[in-house]
């Protein structure tokens, strides 16, 4: 930085200037940060983030919906041909690769969000008589995404598969997630 | 501002001490207006009509709401049933709500006929889209407000556009709904934005207004006041003109309030909200349903977003896209038709928005008829086309000028209007 000769001290105005501009941009930051924030989830909210689930009453190719932080979630205990038809999807051709194995802690339980990925409608497909799209797995009315056996996106606007909570086998018929 | 005298005392002695008077008077008396306006320059003030009612049904609606996931779905039934003339209020805020839209829409359609966003009105024209898009978020909120399935599904979807934002989609989705889906903060938030935002669509309002006098308004011709012989005074042409549209308007109201209320709404919305139930087929309230069908239309969840969002951030570049130094359509035989075609286009798009994207696609006008066009068009084939068409008449207005050969403008608007009423 050079001295415009003018008389003054240019460099050390121009350094307090950003100085003080500088302390109060961070100031200010400082202060709209806490407005901002109180906005994202609360401890109480958060708070709700776990549950427990008991498998017991469930039978092999029956599915139940349970609700976690005000999603549905579906557990499904699957028969051995949607476990076949999962597995033997060559995963290179899946618009969100992903193996069966990958998206199950114990084969034969698909714990998923049931939650389509694209604008976040419930998709069918827990129910005998729902509509279970082309791939046989669950099927979402709102923009029409079709997710297979292993519920991976398959087709329609869907990016991603439907998404696999955080959860953990207790024992050998009770998981908590969250 | 220069002090000036008025017959009243009473207005003297506040404009001395407030120049709020003479403003008025100004715009009364002696802010020039073209004497050739005609009845589509109507709607600007039935469009500030329409705030004032939705304001005022707005706040005597908010003292019996609850913003509770619990009790708002019961609440709105109260007003409905127990409150005195509740009912009346609710219809009332409802179907204007869906008019305010109607006016606003043809408002602008009036502005793009007659090149009423070119110099000098583009900031008056970008202060208009800037209102349009706060409107459209007002009613978004308002919509979520009773708490019925469409509430909270079309809630739902509408916030998770957002999560098609790489990488920080998801933490803005959650911090919107203050919880991991939309839930009781998310009501809340919403009630206290819904009440909030047409406080600031009036302070809108009003920049959009001082723009205008400070531009002065357009007129069918597209050509500029030349004198006071192209003018007329607010008071009492224009003053009875907008009473006759007012009437006109009033009288369309109470026929949809008293007669057909709920016509413009979705049933569903009448169904208590289901966290863990999606509504078979779920759309937006009318008035966003050609942006719906733009979003569906495009396959890509992050592309779709982008397009239905350009298709309303394009109006903000129109001044700039249109190259051709002429205003109004009257004198630009091209533009004309592909106004029109445009026009046909927004409406199909429309339809297009309220039908489920497998089905095949049937042109729909509501009360008089409706027919599929072939067997082989899904809607989503008609949305693609249409979709594509609407940006497409963006994206030819810049090329635009070196084919059309526009037809000679008057000389002034009194010689137009004077040769006019001479035949
Ligand atoms: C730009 C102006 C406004 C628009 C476009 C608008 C739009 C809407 C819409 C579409 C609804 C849903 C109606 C239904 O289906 O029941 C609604 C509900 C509601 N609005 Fe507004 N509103 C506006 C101004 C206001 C204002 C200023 C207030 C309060 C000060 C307000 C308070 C309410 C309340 C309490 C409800 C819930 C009760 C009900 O559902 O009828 N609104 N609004
Ligand atoms: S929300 Fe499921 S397809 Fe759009």
């Amino acid at each position: 930085m050079s001295n415009t000769g003018s008389g003054h001290d240019e460099t050390k105005r121009d350094f307090l200037m950003v100085a003080t501009a500088a302390v109060g941009a961070v100031g200010a930051g400082l202060t709209v940060w806490p407005f901002i924030n109180s906005l994202n989830p609360s401890a109480d909210v958060l708070a709700l983030a776990s549950i427990e689930v008991d498998l017991s009453t469930i039978e092999e190719g029956q599915s139940i919906t349970v609700t976690w932080r005000g999603k549905p979630v579906f557990i499904r205990r699957q028969t051995a041909a949607e476990i076949a038809d999962a597995e033997g999807v060559d995963v290179a051709t899946l618009p969100d690769p992903q193996a069966y194995g990958d998206r199950v802690t114990k084969p034969g339980w698909l714990v998923m969000v049931g939650i389509c990925t694209h604008l976040g409608c419930v998709p069918g497909g827990q129910k005998v008589t729902d509509n279970k799209g082309d791939f046989g797995g669950w099927y979402c009315p709102c923009h029409g995404s079709h997710y297979d056996t292993a519920g991976r996106i398959r087709k329609g606007p869907a990016p991603k598969n439907l998404e696999v909570p955080e959860y953990n086998f207790l024992s050998d018929n009770l998981i908590k997630i969250g | 501002m220069s002090s000036k005298q008025f017959k009243n005392p009473v207005a003297n002695w506040v404009e001395k001490r407030l120049p709020v008077i003479s403003p008025i008077h100004h715009t009364l008396f002696e802010h020039p207006f073209p004497r050739n306006l005609n009845f589509m320059w109507n709607f600007g003030s039935l469009a500030g009509l329409c705030l004032v009612i939705m304001i005022v049904t707005g706040i005597v609606l908010a003292m019996q709401y609850t913003p509770n996931t619990a009790d708002a779905f019961g609440s709105v039934e109260r007003i409905m049933r127990d409150v005195n003339s509740g009912w009346l209020l609710r219809y009332l805020h409802m179907n204007v709500a869906s008019f305010f839209f109607i006016v606003v829409y043809i408002h602008m359609f009036r502005g793009l006929y007659y090149g009423s966003y070119k110099a000098p009105r583009e900031l008056l024209w970008i202060i208009g889209v800037v209102i349009l898009l706060l409107m459209m978020a007002t009613g978004f909120l308002g919509y979520t407000l009773p708490w019925g399935q469409m509430s909270f599904w079309g809630a739902t979807v509408i916030t998770n556009l957002f999560s098609a934002i790489p990488g920080v989609g998801d933490a803005i989705v959650t911090w919107l709904w203050g919880g991991f889906s939309v839930d009781n903060p998310t009501l809340n938030r919403f009630f206290v934005l819904h009440f909030l935002l047409p406080f600031v669509i009036l302070g809108v309002v009003i920049l959009h207004i001082l723009a205008l006098h400070t531009s002065v308004s357009n007129n069918p011709l597209g050509i500029e006041i030349k004198g006071p012989q192209d003018t007329i005074s607010f008071h009492p042409y224009f003053t009875i003109k907008d009473m006759l549209g007012v009437c006109v308007f009033l009288l369309l109201l109470c026929a949809f309030v008293f007669f057909m209320p709920n016509d413009m709404g979705h049933p569903d919305n009448y169904i208590p909200a289901d966290p863990l139930v999606t509504p078979a087929h779920i759309v937006p309230e009318w008035y966003f349903l050609p942006f719906y069908a733009v979003l569906r239309s495009i396959p890509d969840k992050l592309m779709g977003v982008i397009a239905m969002f350009a298709a309303i951030g394009v109006l903000f570049i129109l001044p700039w896209l249109d190259r051709s130094p002429v205003r109004s359509a009257r004198f630009r035989p091209m533009f004309r038709v592909m106004f029109w075609a445009f026009l046909v286009i927004c409406y199909i798009l429309g339809t297009v928005g309220a039908q489920a994207p497998d089905n095949v696609y049937v042109f729909v006008v509501p009360y008089l008829f409706s027919f599929e066009v072939s067997s082989w068009m899904t809607v989503l084939t008609v949305g693609q086309i249409t979709t594509a068409l609407y940006f497409l008449f963006f994206l030819s207005l810049p090329i635009l000028p070196l084919f059309e050969k526009t037809k000679p403008l008057p000389a002034s608007i009194s010689e137009a209007v004077l040769s006019k009423s001479e035949k």
